[in-house]
């Protein structure tokens, strides 16, 4: 059985179908990567399996549990954590308070404590008190998956975690990946960044207008392949 | 000389004015609601510490501590059953909702207790007072400003030192994302209003014990929390103390000059801290 | 091919039917009994009222509790007009609006530095401090009132009116006020239908479903706001000093009451359907019957108004007309400028934001 299973998910914004029949899975202990272009449905994907949108209960499974149609603080519990896009930090809570606040609701034993985020990333033990907004880009990030990550999460849902930072960050971030698997959570990276995904990803799985048009593993896919799953023309 | 006492009296009042103010302040930080019926909810806690005194014959003290759990279930479910479900952009909802809990709830309380006013008996402490060097205090009205301190002390305890507070908070800031941190919106919003109305039932409990009062005298309540709230400045709780003084100075000079005076007095002194400082004397610097 | 047109079936019915019942309103003295003309007025004059506020809540977003201010200023004009210079009071309604608009001018200064829900409580201390400096005017009886002067009890028409239909002057004086409420109220109605009709109505629904994007396509929100706050003071202004020409007696507490002029002005506009011109009219019906039905039990009669506000706002947010014109697509009162393929199309159109 797959820790999550997507099966048939559909999503709608009044009028609009942001989502038609996707279908994805993700073991244990795997990273897979969502890649597509803006508008492509991966956020909103994303916001359906954290709970922000719900959905019909099958359409999501988490060991074989029915959760579409568990909200966000549900799927919390259940260990499913999420590193929104645009980071989303506690303007009026300090770095430390991010991290906390990450534990707020689930008191998992695990792996991640304080102690641990703060050996990932140590620059943020350095600005613990000084309020997370106002830290770089680059860190704010750091706080935002170190949020996630207090938790001890099942499944680590990474949304566009490289959008907006120099690819020298996007290096160091990207480099915390390892250790956070290594710790036991099944981590979803979305990303606009092809290279990126197909780096660190065990399986990829490539979005267009609400489909997902392509999947497989990394060394399957040709450069033409996953370019016409991105962008719907043929090169 | 008697400048000296007319400010200190003021002083002392404008603590009345804080506790009145704090549950409004909490309630609009964490939620940005503001409650038409928060007057009235103070008034409704009077006459429950005066029930509770009559009944049972005690102390008003322990009896405002009987009515505290009470008080703090009312608000809880009154956010759960009702206000959630108007929290949003639209501002409209909110205001006509607690707009019409305000005439519910004085017209419940006319019926059960009549227009008759009523005062919550505190024996000697009533009369008993203390000279420090020229000016004469009351121990009733030193009393209620030791508690406007406790009260802010003790909120902004909660707020910065605890994980409710952080939760507060952080709900504050962006409710989604915090529902992404296993924390529930509804219930930390119902939790800050029980709160809130601890603070209400403490307000009340001075309120009944130094003055009369009857079901009608909320809505007065209301705009006094409300000009003390917003000289000091949304969202600062000292803020607030300061606005409070401000208000029971104003009201106190103005009824040495004139005793019809007072309550415009403080109005007045309300509109010119809003003509020069729009935003308080304390904005918080981000909102 | 595509015509623009804001009329509907329904309302040219409406329109028709409307004029029926102004003949008969016009007509009603000459067979209704005096405390019939009475009950009128009431509605009548409640009625505008709730018009305004619902223009500047419902249509200007400025959801203000303190309204009471400006009936209060238009009574105590009109009974200052006749008392210090022994006005005739007819002439004088006119002042007690545009006194009401003048003293809105530094209301709204102070008001409008308030956001959003504060803006409320602000309007309401406004209406304080007028209540509180009224009662110290002593030659207007200070805090506890005064009479209208016996000259001017017998205002343009009276005397007439008495001598036509044969009727004692007291009834009279009825009659004279009816008419003008129900002038007041036609005027009212009709005036904000067109204003709301009008490229400036228009701006202000966009106001006030997007400010931000009102903003972009160049609405001065702010000019929007002054404009929907003076004329809500001008008509509630006129209207006070109306109210209070037929009471013959003002005192602040009654005039600047938060109850009479502001919560009941509100639950008409709220139980009716906020944001539409029909929805205070059904209001002001629904609440005269609560009023008839209930009126005996006193404080029980005001929680129940206060709790139905409640549960239509929390249900039911467009009120009783939302319910119907959701229902039945009916709009007595279009302003939503629709495109209409045309001789094609025979489906009722529904605005589903009818404003």
């Amino acid at each position: 059985m797959n820790l999550l299973q997507v099966q048939g998910l559909t999503a709608r914004y009044g009028d609009f179908q942001a989502l038609y029949g996707v279908d994805l899975h993700l073991d244990a202990g795997e990273a897979i990567a969502i890649i597509g272009a803006n508008g492509a449905g991966k956020t909103t994907l994303m916001r359906s399996i954290s709970g922000v949108l719900r959905n019909a209960p099958e359409m999501i499974t988490l060991d074989g549990a029915p959760m579409g149609a568990a909200r966000a603080d549900e799927m919390l519990m259940q260990g499913v954590a999420m590193v929104p896009e645009g980071r989303k930090l506690f303007p009026s809570l300090s770095v430390e308070e991010n991290l906390l606040i990450g534990a707020h609701a689930r008191k998992a034993a695990g792996y991640w404590t304080l102690r641990k985020v703060y050996d990932l990333f140590p620059i943020l033990h350095e600005k613990r008190r000084q309020p997370a907004t106002s830290l770089s880009g680059g860190q704010q990030q750091m706080v935002a998956i170190g949020r996630a990550l207090m938790s001890n999460p099942r499944v680590l849902l990474c949304d566009e975690i490289s959008l907006g930072l120099a690819p020298v960050v996007i290096r160091d971030i990207y480099a915390a990946l390892p250790q956070i698997r290594d710790s036991g959570a099944a981590v979803i990276v979305v990303e606009q960044d092809i290279g990126q995904a197909l780096k660190v990803a065990d399986r990829v799985y490539c979005m267009m207008e609400g489909r997902v048009t392509l999947s497989g593993l990394p060394s399957e896919l040709s450069r033409e392949a996953i370019h016409d799953a991105y962008f719907g023309v043929s090169a | 000389m008697i400048w000296v006492d007319t400010i200190v009296q003021g002083i002392l009042l404008g603590g009345l004015y804080a506790l009145f103010a704090a549950g409004l302040s909490l309630v609009f930080g964490i939620m940005r609601l503001v409650n038409l019926a928060h007057g009235d909810l103070i008034v409704m806690a009077a006459y429950v510490i005066l029930v509770v005194v009559s009944f049972l014959g005690i102390n008003p003290f322990l009896a405002a501590a009987i009515a505290m759990p009470l008080m703090f279930g009312f608000g809880w479910l009154l956010q759960r059953i009702v206000l959630n479900r108007v929290l949003g952009e639209d501002i409209l909802p909110p205001l006509l909702v607690t707009f019409g809990l305000s005439i519910v709830l004085q017209n419940a309380l006319l019926e059960g207790f009549t227009a008759d006013s009523q005062r919550i008996g505190a024996g000697a402490l009533e009369t008993a007072s203390f000279a420090v060097g020229p000016v004469t205090l009351g121990v009733m009205p030193v009393l209620t400003f030791l508690s406007a301190i406790a009260v802010i002390v003790g909120l902004n305890q909660l707020f910065y030192r605890t994980a409710l507070g952080r939760a507060f908070r952080a709900t504050s800031d962006d409710p989604v994302t915090a529902s992404l941190m296993g924390i529930k919106p509804a219930s930390v919003f119902a939790t800050a209003t029980g709160i809130a109305m601890i603070v209400v039932t403490i307000a009340a409990l001075y309120l009944g014990m130094r003055a009369n009062f009857d079901p009608t005298i909320g809505p007065a309540r209301l705009i006094y929390a409300f000009e003390a709230v917003i000289i000091g400045g949304l969202g600062s709780l000292w803020g607030t103390l300061a606005g409070g003084i401000i208000i029971g100075v104003a009201q106190t000079v103005g009824a040495a000059i004139n005793p019809e005076w007072q309550i415009l007095a403080g109005h007045v002194a309300f509109l010119v801290v809003l003509l020069i400082k729009p935003r308080g004397l304390f904005p918080r610097a981000y909102d | 091919m595509y015509i623009v047109e804001t009329r509907t079936k329904a309302s040219r019915i409406a329109g028709i039917a409307a004029l029926v019942l102004l003949v008969a309103l016009i007509a009603a003295p000459l067979f209704a009994s005096r405390s019939m003309i009475q009950d009128l007025f009431f509605i009548l004059t409640m009625l505008t009222l709730a018009q305004f506020w619902n223009l500047l809540a419902g249509y200007g977003g400025l959801v203000s509790v303190g309204q009471h201010a400006f009936v209060g200023i238009g009574a105590y004009t009109l009974f200052g007009a006749g008392i210090l210079w022994g006005m005739d009071p007819i002439a004088a309604l006119l002042i007690c609006g545009v006194v009401a608009a003048i003293i809105a001018v530094p209301t709204a200064f102070f008001a409008f530095r308030l956001a959003g829900a504060y803006f409320a409580i602000g309007t309401w201390v406004v209406a304080e401090v007028v209540r509180l400096l009224v009662a110290q005017w002593q030659t207007l009886g200070g805090g506890s009132g005064t009479s209208l002067p016996p000259q001017a009890r017998d205002f343009i028409g009276v005397e007439t009116i008495a001598t036509l239909l044969d009727v004692r002057t007291a009834a009279a004086r009825d009659i004279v006020t009816y008419w003008l409420a129900l002038a007041l109220a036609v005027a009212t109605i009709g005036g904000i239908y067109w204003l709301l009709r009008t490229k400036r109505g228009l701006a202000l629904a966009a106001v006030r479903d997007n400010i931000e994007a009102a903003k972009s396509v160049g609405v001065d929100a702010v000019r929007m706001k002054w404009l929907v706050f003076l004329v809500s003071a001008f008509g509630t202004g006129i209207a006070g000093g109306l109210i209070y020409l037929q009471k013959g007696r003002v005192s602040p507490d009654a005039a600047f009451s938060v109850t009479d002029w502001t919560a009941f002005v509100i639950f008409i506009v709220v139980i009716g359907g906020i944001g539409t011109v029909e929805g205070p009219i059904i209001g002001v019906i629904v609440f005269f019957l609560l009023q008839s039905l209930l009126a005996d039990y006193g404080s029980a009669y005001l929680i129940v108004l206060g709790a139905l506000g409640i549960v239509i706002m929390l249900f039911a947010p467009r009120g009783i007309w939302g319910l119907i014109s959701a229902r039945t697509g009916i709009q007595l009162f279009p302003i939503r400028r629709r495109l209409r393929r045309a001789a094609t199309s025979t489906k009722p159109t529904t605005g589903e934001r009818h404003g």
